[in-house]
């Protein structure tokens, strides 16, 4: 087996480590009447050591692939948001040990499971290193960030936990609306790694030529039937299906289609789903957050942003000027990326401001804590996916 | 009594210089734009050094007390060209009244340039700034640019744009000594 | 607006909350209320106090939080909108009607509505310069408001608190303890191992850690107005210096914006990454996108000019040679120059055959180098040719004449003498690409043979002398937030009132649950009374009675 191999085989190793562990920590709740015994399960504690192992693993992933590729595994889509489910659990790690909390472990990892799959769609492929992406730095600048953010992320997760536990879901709000939201985007998620994983089982492909926002004939390949056709398509794999509406060259119609078809199939099993439970999904995790307690929520929420915000300004603010220093010889250049690190800088800024002299504690800081991870996860699949510019490496 | 109406002053006056100070920085932000040290009629010509067609050396303070003409050109510039003949009749005459024609080539071929003299019959000196030093120091864009030089080293003007017989004539008047 | 005397006599600021030194709620919201709000010690912030002037009202406005988190979501707002469409320096176009065109052309109505609006220079216009330096008033202001007042109360407050204050505390016990002297004494003890500050006065402990951690917020705001102060020293000339150059391979040019320094190519090279050397690893990703460029390089000499010369002449001392790759500048007397971009193949020598036309018999050949041309090409046998007339971009004939609209051999054209000892008074001939004329009928011609090409270098030239303004501000800010982020400043407050109870109470600014972490600790070794945290009902109090610990 050679090393690329090995590496795949330890991030699967991660993946099914925290699926078991999910259940374990699922085990953690159920099984205790009293929070004191909820603290002290057993199950707890074997979840979390499934969880370690996972981690470990996982950082077996990282550490292979590094070794086979020569550079850190941190250069695309694939590697960058498999390093972020990585460091999510690794802070989830550090605040379990804080603070013992089963409940948040069943909600970090699937979201962290979540994630990784989400990163197995992209190619995976051992790629080599473009010129500006061969320094020191792009491990420094990134796995900086990739742990600030994760530890904001759990923030995040805190803050669903305390959601899920507080919202009145027996009564119509918009509480209740936005938080339904939530489990819905997850699932949409969900629809698309069952998309694109179905497709490629299939081994589905069409290809067109069209023509590009600069006027000139391109070709694109397809991976999920096309709904959508590219500006003035034409199709080149003899049996493809006739795309419905064919948009303006400045829309990507392949990435269309895929997202329609995500959509379309994150929500057809979010329908299933309804229709199994006979009720909106954050009240069928309800039961599993109540054992929580809200104050510990809120202050895990906080201090993960407390511990998180200055991990994020060094890797993400900090050392990326240094960086892009040196490799763009401008320390800011207002590129789309660099945007939203700065903007999800100053929301954790306002987050906090908010915070300490407004008050905004409990479901007002849990709310935040969601829409920062939203901010997050907007940079890191809208921004390269989306909106063109230097970072776009993947 | 007094000591409080002293302080509510030096409150007052504090609060004032920095929002005064605050309004400040913003409208210089606003109105600063990116800054170039650009040479502009009024300075002083930047001292250089440059060897011409036949090996001689050239130093702009090597003509103190007298007007420069400085002329910055390229052999494929029509304007450029153009006036190249009428400084050459009127370099002679202005060159003993204490008025000197200096030309500087941007950086083409030696061999471009003698072919280009030679084809002209031009017998001013003929600068060669093969690194383009010069054109930089002086901020050379368009072709051809003429710094007028006076007897005190000041740039008293500087034409971006190809002159006729007469415009020559009279800038070259106005940097005679006196 | 005079000032507040408390009953235990200090007098405090109009607007305080909190005696600065007792801790007795002054104001009427402090005694209604079940827990003291203790953000800034219930201190009195100046911009709460006057509001005479317009001047006042200004710096009230500046000081409030509220506005500046407004503030904060304008400028966050503004940015993200600023990347919806790609900003002005991402578009190839120069004047207005371009830019619109662009915009215009890609994202229809919108994009023209989005140039017209400004958003396509959204960083570089004067309303969001002007929310930046709001962000700024509102850091300097707000903080100068909050940071003294803290100051001093944290500096006045008193070891012993009236029980009021104690009672309005988030953390609060009170019950009657067998021995209160031991029960002190032990306290003092445990809360010493825990790394507290203790102040003791008969019958009362303060005990109090990390303080300092109550600064941060102020640090971290420091940091980014020196941060900020940098970004403006840039707009000073000779600050900062951002120029770009195209280099060509064999050129030596003067560097622009950095007086005094020469730079010559000595070659550019583009490298892609190979099957061979790239192995089994990235055989997959290279045979999926085709080729992936491995390295940009341009060597490079540094001359500078000697000490004394003046600007143009040759006296130049050789500096370093180097080779600039992306993400290794060469560097000197705060210069960078950056490796940025590249053009391939620009002509840059031809060969060229004298043959005889009838018998097209070879007389020998000679090279043209492009870039500095010779007179006279001696072929040996006797036989030279001699360069009448070069147009490196040779754009047709105007006025009689031969005319190049360029210096840039793109299309180059010549015109020879041919000098043969057959025709020693010579032949002349006018020789372009696919292109020959003659005078009249020659017995010699100049047939091109070969040519080679040249590659240029897109070099960028920096110098920043803000950068370590930049660096510093960005320490200090991580030292503000490290500060205030990673430590918290608690204090515990227990001492005996006047009918023999004793009182426990405790603060911090951050992480209650580990605050009581400590207390539970401290009340295993010391005999304390229970206490009640009033903002978590969901906390089990059974555990607290008890002797295990549940946090650890």
């Amino acid at each position: 087996m050679d090393l690329v191999t090995i590496s795949s085989n330890l991030l699967f190793v991660s993946f099914v480590a925290y699926l078991v562990a999910t259940l374990f920590f699922g085990g953690a709740i159920k099984k205790s009447k009293t929070e004191k015994a909820y603290h002290n399960s057993k199950w707890g504690t074997i979840g979390l050591i499934i969880t370690i192992i996972g981690f470990l693993t996982h950082l077996g992933y990282f550490f292979t692939r590094w070794a086979a590729s020569g550079h850190a595994p941190l250069s695309n889509m694939f590697e960058f948001t498999t390093a972020f489910g990585m460091m999510l659990v690794g802070a989830f790690i550090l605040l379990y040990i804080i603070y013992r909390t089963p409940s948040l472990g069943l909600f970090a990892l699937p979201v962290a499971i979540i994630i990784i799959s989400y990163a197995t769609m992209f190619p995976r492929d051992v790629t080599p290193l473009i010129p500006a992406l061969q320094s020191k730095w792009l491990f420094i600048h990134v796995i900086t960030t990739v742990i600030g953010e994760s530890i904001l992320a759990i923030s995040a997760i805190a803050g669903l936990v305390f959601l899920v536990k507080n919202i009145d879901m027996t009564k119509k709000s918009k509480q209740r609306f936005w938080i339904e939201a939530v489990m819905y985007t997850l699932i949409l998620v969900l629809g698309f790694v069952v998309t694109s994983t179905t497709f490629k089982v299939m081994n589905y492909e069409a290809e067109f030529t069209y023509i590009d926002k600069n006027q000139e004939p391109a070709e694109i390949t397809y991976h999920v039937p096309p709904l959508f056709g590219m500006n003035e398509y034409e199709a080149m794999t003899p049996d493809a299906m006739t795309p419905f509406f064919e948009l303006p060259p400045i829309i990507n119609a392949q990435k269309m289609s895929t997202l329609v078809w995500s959509l379309v199939v994150g929500s057809v099993l979010y329908i299933i789903l309804r229709l199994i439970a006979r009720k909106p999904i954050a009240a069928v995790f309800q039961p599993l957050a109540r054992k929580a307690n809200s104050q510990l929520m809120d202050e895990i929420g906080y201090r993960a942003v407390l511990i998180g915000f200055p991990v994020f300004t060094l890797g993400a603010l900090i050392f990326a000027m240094i960086w892009a220093h040196e490799a763009w010889s401008r320390f800011w250049g207002w590129d789309p990326k660099e945007v939203w690190a700065l903007i999800t800088w100053l929301f954790y800024a306002a987050f906090l401001h908010l915070r300490l002299s407004r008050g905004w504690e409990g479901q007002k800081s849990a709310w935040l804590a969601v829409i920062g991870f939203v901010i997050i996860m907007f940079n890191l699949i809208a921004v390269n996916l989306i909106i063109a510019g230097l970072h776009s490496y993947a | 009594m007094a000591k409080k109406v002293n302080k509510k002053k030096n409150r007052l006056i504090f609060r004032t210089v920095l929002l005064v100070i605050m309004a400040a920085i913003i409208v210089y932000a606003i109105t600063s734009k990116d800054k170039v040290t650009v040479l502009a009629e009024g300075d002083k010509a930047p001292d250089f050094e440059l060897v011409d067609l036949d090996g001689n050396a050239h130093r702009l303070s090597d003509y103190k007390g007298e007007g420069v003409f400085l002329n910055f050109w390229g052999t494929w510039c029509p304007p450029c060209k153009k006036e190249m003949p009428h400084m050459e009749d009127m370099y002679k005459d202005f060159e003993a009244k204490g008025v000197n024609i200096l030309t500087v080539n941007v950086g083409e071929p030696k061999v471009k340039i003698e072919l280009f003299r030679d084809d002209m019959g031009l017998s001013f000196p003929m600068l060669w700034d093969k690194n383009k030093t010069v054109m930089d120091l002086y901020n050379i864009k368009p072709l051809p640019t003429t710094f007028l030089i006076n007897p005190e080293g000041k740039i008293i003007k500087i034409i971006k744009q190809g002159m006729t017989e007469e415009q020559i004539r009279e800038f070259l008047e106005s940097i005679q000594p006196k | 607006m005079s000032n507040i005397k408390c009953q235990c006599g200090h007098e405090n600021p109009f607007g305080t909350e909190l005696c600065e030194k007792c801790g007795r709620p002054l104001s009427e919201k402090a005694k209604k209320s079940d827990i003291v709000d203790m953000r800034y010690e219930g201190s009195s912030r100046r911009s709460q106090t006057y509001s005479s002037s317009i001047i006042d009202k200004i710096w009230n406005f500046f000081s409030s939080v509220k506005i500046g988190v407004s503030i904060i979501a304008a400028v966050l707002i503004a940015s993200a909108i600023g990347t919806i469409f790609p900003q002005k320096f991402y578009v190839p176009a120069t004047t207005d009607a371009e830019y619109l065109a662009y915009y215009e052309r890609l994202y229809g109505t919108v994009g023209k509505l989005y140039y017209q609006l400004g958003f396509y220079d959204m960083y570089n216009s004067w309303w969001f310069k002007i929310l930046v330096g709001m962000l700024g008033t509102s850091i300097i202001i707000a903080s100068i408001d909050r940071v003294i007042p803290l100051y001093k109360s944290l500096k006045k407050q008193r070891t012993r608190r009236h029980p009021s204050f104690m009672k309005r505390q988030r953390i609060f016990g009170e019950g009657e303890i067998v021995n209160t002297k031991e029960s002190l004494d032990n306290a003092e003890k445990k809360l010493k191992d825990f790394h507290y500050n203790i102040k003791r006065e008969d019958g009362a402990i303060l005990a109090e850690k990390h303080r300092f951690s109550r600064w941060g917020p102020y640090v971290n705001h420091t940091g980014l107005i020196i941060f900020f102060i940098g970004v403006l020293l840039r707009g000073i000339p000779g600050f900062y210096v951002d120029e770009t150059m195209w280099l060509r391979e064999g050129e030596t040019r003067n560097i622009i914006g950095a007086d005094g320094y020469v730079l010559e190519n000595r070659g550019f090279i583009l490298e892609n990454y190979t099957k061979e050397e790239a192995e089994e690893v990235f055989g997959a990703a290279l045979d999926k996108v085709g080729s992936v460029v491995k390295n940009y390089q341009t060597d490079v000499t540094l001359y500078k000019k000697k000490d004394g010369a003046l600007p143009g002449s040759d006296d130049l001392e050789k500096m370093k040679d180097y080779s600039i790759v992306v993400n290794k500048p060469l560097t000197f007397n705060g210069y960078s120059v950056f490796q940025m971009d590249y053009k391939l193949n620009e002509l840059s020598t031809m060969t060229f055959h004298l043959v005889e036309k009838t018998t097209e018999k070879s007389l020998g050949e000679f090279t043209v180098n492009l870039s500095n041309p010779e007179k006279e090409y001696d072929l040996g046998n006797g036989s030279t040719v001699d360069m009448l007339g070069f147009y490196p971009d040779y754009d047709g004939i105007k006025d009689g004449e031969p005319y190049s609209k360029s210096p840039i051999p793109n299309n180059p054209a010549f015109i020879f003498q041919m000098n043969t000892p057959d025709k020693p008074e010579g032949e002349k001939s006018f020789i372009a690409i696919q292109q020959t004329l003659e005078v009249e009928e020659n017995d010699y011609a100049v047939k091109f043979a070969a040519a080679d090409t040249r590659n240029i270098s897109g070099l960028t030239i920096r110098k920043d002398k803000t950068l370590y303004i930049l660096l510093l501000g960005g320490l200090v800010f991580m030292i503000g937030v490290i500060q205030g982020m990673y430590w918290q400043h608690r204090r515990i407050w227990i001492q005996e009132d006047s009918e023999g109870h004793l009182l426990i109470a405790a603060h911090t600014n951050k992480n209650w649950f580990s605050l009581r972490k400590e207390l539970d600790k401290l009340r295993e070794s010391a005999d304390l009374p229970a206490y009640i945290d009033r903002q978590d009902p969901e906390l089990d109090k059974l555990e607290q009675e008890g002797d295990e610990n549940i946090w650890t």
